[in-house]
């Protein structure tokens, strides 16, 4: 089955195209990106006005599965996925039991071709049992299909075990991903050390036990040569360690979340427990800090950190409620609409740090519309206006601070093989009525 | 007059809504000075006492305020309860409501909790201090004491010496005095100190003593003994030493300066005995107004006072 797609503007980052292109997918691949590409047989599928991107990578979810499949399982969580516009989702490995082993790293893998909607990459631990003493067996993990190491949810606080582990997961050119958090300093912390915790009389948690913590590995990975990856950077003082650290040559690359790029600690003024998330929100110096550090290159990637919870989880006091927002199905619509549309990052920049660049950093084929590739394709329309609203998430985690939010852009198709995964429904009435009205005809009643 | 549904913290209220209560709490001071004790205005209402933490005078001055109005109280407290077989603070809370309660006093170790409440019952509810956030009773009681003894807040340099990132007492003297126009010093170990606590409209003095000079009010907190156990500081005998509130120290202040403490203290720790038991402290009768303060809130929030 051959299906084109037909007059949008191309976006791929990877190859530095844009502009308004045909796509042609043949067998679940793309076979040609070109201006007006002709193939008599196939399938039509007119994009005028769309944007039309490889295929959404997000390096940092949480799908609770195995063990907590009431906060969201592999199934849940790659409808909702495929939702936000994502073909490619790296999966941490704080489940239960953890993934630290390659049977489970297999069966992750599995059941996640088993609903066959989105690529689910396993990201396996770095200690057995997430404990933070023994080293995992990296290599065994990275055979079954382990795309990168982590203990995430919890830092590795033990230099030594890092460092072994930085050492040994780059034998197997894979990554070692860190949360990166000084135990000693964070301790009991619940949202940023500021003066809005003096305010609420929170305990907070201070940027030192962030930074110390990404000194930590830029040393190690720095003495080692290993390649370290940071997870959810965000305050100021991470990104001028890592920006320093680059220019250096040490091989360290970081991540950061739509939430900590659009919000502050403001949010949790009221004791909001969906704003209470790990690392927390920090202030507008911060936020500015992480913006500039995606401009200039710092930041590779913009990952979610989709941490889905129960509704039980979250509607308690503060100091109780879990940490963690789920994370999708907003994350395009913020981008677009908080950093793209006021001109903060170029569209352009935006995809290849939702594509190419976490692609990259897990040594994945992902994130690209070459041809010969795998047809994983998210079609965007720039100018959807619409409404968070959680009832209507597809993940079980309806924990978002974002909830009745107006953004514009949004993920209206998404497409994994070839194989049309997501397309958004409400969009597509709207859009038929608006053609049909333009032609002269009468909508249908 | 007075439109807040719920009592949450003093952050929340104006420097009219405060003036308001204390005006009233003069009026219900006088009641509890006369022989029978008992007023008809919450006749056929019904307070409950929602504690979540261990609380003498606290408990028993909201129940005695009830009472004096005519409420019906009744006490709940978390240890024997549905609580230890793990019910959570909504399902509580909601059970109670069912049960007709009018209005709602809770205490409770997470800060945030009295306003997570509000949120899920209709009725009012009163802040009996929540966390290290806010306890807008006992401020509210400090301020009326030394309102009756200066006529005035405004203008005045208040002292709170101690332990003021776990304080909720601290928070809201703070929030209570600056709105009425008072300086407001705080001091203590910097270890014990919050972040930007300049930034609430305190001013943070280098040491005890700067805080203390010329102070009209001189307010020591009750240290938690386990704080001294995550090492906060040193030991108990270095903290009297610089923090404590000694004969000579508050001779720093103006003469008439009045020392206040939320209490339960500390004898030798925060304040040494000497000044505990002497002429300036006002310990006991912040404990006398401590009802009155709660009869007006009471009055104010279910007995028609709220305009």
């Amino acid at each position: 089955m051959k299906k084109l797609l037909k007059g949008a503007r191309v976006l791929d980052p990877a190859r530095g195209l844009d502009g308004v292109m045909d796509v042609l997918i043949e067998g679940g691949k793309i076979s040609a990106v070109d201006k007006e590409v002709t193939a008599g047989d196939a399938e039509v599928v007119d994009l005028t006005g769309l944007v039309l991107v490889p295929g959404l990578v997000d390096m940092h979810v949480h799908f609770r599965d195995p063990g907590f499949q009431y906060k969201e399982d592999i199934e849940s969580g790659s409808r909702s996925a495929a939702a936000g516009g994502f073909t490619t989702v790296a999966c941490m490995p704080n489940t239960n039991p953890p993934v630290d082993n390659a049977a489970l790293v297999s069966y992750v893998i599995s059941k996640a071709e088993r609903v066959g909607l989105v690529r689910v990459l396993p990201v396996g631990c770095v200690s057995k049992g997430r404990q933070g003493r023994e080293m995992a067996e990296i290599g065994d993990m990275a055979a079954a299909g382990a795309v990168a190491f982590s203990d995430d949810g919890k830092p590795v606080a033990d230099s030594s075990l890092m460092r072994r582990a930085l050492l040994y997961a780059s034998m197997f050119d894979r990554v070692v991903i860190d949360h990166c958090e000084e135990p000693a300093l964070s301790e009991g912390g619940v949202m940023n050390e500021g003066y809005i915790s003096t305010v609420l009389g929170l305990p907070g948690t201070p940027r030192s036990a962030e930074e110390t913590a990404v000194a930590r590995d830029i040393i190690l990975a720095g003495e080692t040569g290993a390649r370290v990856h940071i997870a959810h950077v965000s305050t100021r003082g991470s990104v001028e360690l890592i920006r320093r650290a680059k220019a250096e040559g040490v091989r360290v690359s970081c991540e950061v979340t739509p939430h900590h790029l659009v919000l502050t600690e403001e949010v949790v003024m009221g004791y909001d427990t969906c704003a209470k998330v790990n690392p927390p929100l920090r202030t507008e110096e911060d936020v500015e800090a992480l913006i500039e550090g995606l401009k200039d290159g710092t930041i590779d990637a913009i990952a979610t950190d989709h941490a889905p919870h129960s509704e039980d989880e979250k509607d308690l006091e503060f100091d109780r409620a879990a940490f963690g927002i789920s994370g999708l199905e907003t994350a395009l619509g913020l981008v677009l609409t908080c950093l793209v549309t006021p001109g903060k990052l170029s569209l352009s920049e935006a995809v290849r740090k939702m594509t190419r660049e976490p692609a990259g950093i897990l040594g994945v084929e992902a994130g690209t519309l070459k041809p010969g590739s795998s047809a994983d394709i998210t079609v965007i329309d720039p100018d959807r206006e619409w409404t968070v609203n959680k009832y209507d998430f597809l993940s079980k985690g309806k924990n978002t601070p974002f909830h009745g939010w107006k953004l514009k852009g949004k993920a209206v198709m998404t497409f994994t093989g070839g194989k049309m995964v997501f397309k958004d429904a409400a969009w597509e009435r709207d859009r038929k009525a608006r053609i049909v009205y333009k032609t002269g005809g009468s909508p249908r009643p | 007059m007075f439109k807040h549904r719920h009592l949450l913290g003093l952050g929340k209220l104006t420097a009219e809504d405060i003036a308001y209560i204390l005006r009233l709490t003069a009026s219900f001071k006088e009641i509890i000075d006369r022989d029978v004790k008992k007023f008809p205005t919450l006749k056929g209402k019904a307070v409950v006492n929602l504690f979540y933490e261990a609380s003498t005078r606290t408990r028993n001055s909201f129940e005695l305020a009830a009472k004096y109005l005519s409420a019906d109280t009744i006490s709940f407290a978390s240890s024997g309860s549905s609580v230890e077989k793990g019910e959570t603070l909504k399902d509580t809370a909601k059970t109670l409501e069912m049960m007709g309660v009018d209005a709602i006093v809770i205490r409770h170790g997470s800060s945030g909790a009295a306003e997570f409440l509000s949120r899920h019952v209709r009725v009012p509810v009163i802040n009996a201090g929540d966390g290290t956030h806010e306890h807008p009773t006992q401020a509210l009681l400090d301020m009326f004491t030394v309102m009756e003894k200066k006529g005035t807040l405004s203008g005045l340099k208040v002292a709170i010496v101690g332990d003021i990132l776990h304080s909720r007492v601290a928070r809201s003297n703070i929030f209570g005095f600056t709105k009425m126009g008072a300086e407001v010093y705080v001091a203590g170990p910097a270890t014990l100190m919050p972040p930007d606590v300049e930034k609430t409209g305190a001013r943070l003095a280098g040491t005890v003593d700067e805080a203390v000079k010329d102070a009209d009010v001189v307010m020591a907190l009750r240290i938690q003994l386990e704080r001294q156990k995550k090492g906060m500081f040193p030991t108990a005998k270095e903290y009297s030493g610089f923090f404590g509130i000694n004969g000579e120290r508050l001779k720093l202040a103006k003469p008439d300066a009045l020392l206040l403490h939320p209490g339960p203290v500390n004898r030798g720790l925060e304040l040494c005995s000497e000044v505990v038991d002497g002429l300036q402290s006002l310990i006991n009768e912040q404990v006398r107004n401590g009802v009155a303060v709660r009869m007006a809130v009471l009055y104010i929030l279910i007995g028609g006072g709220r305009k």
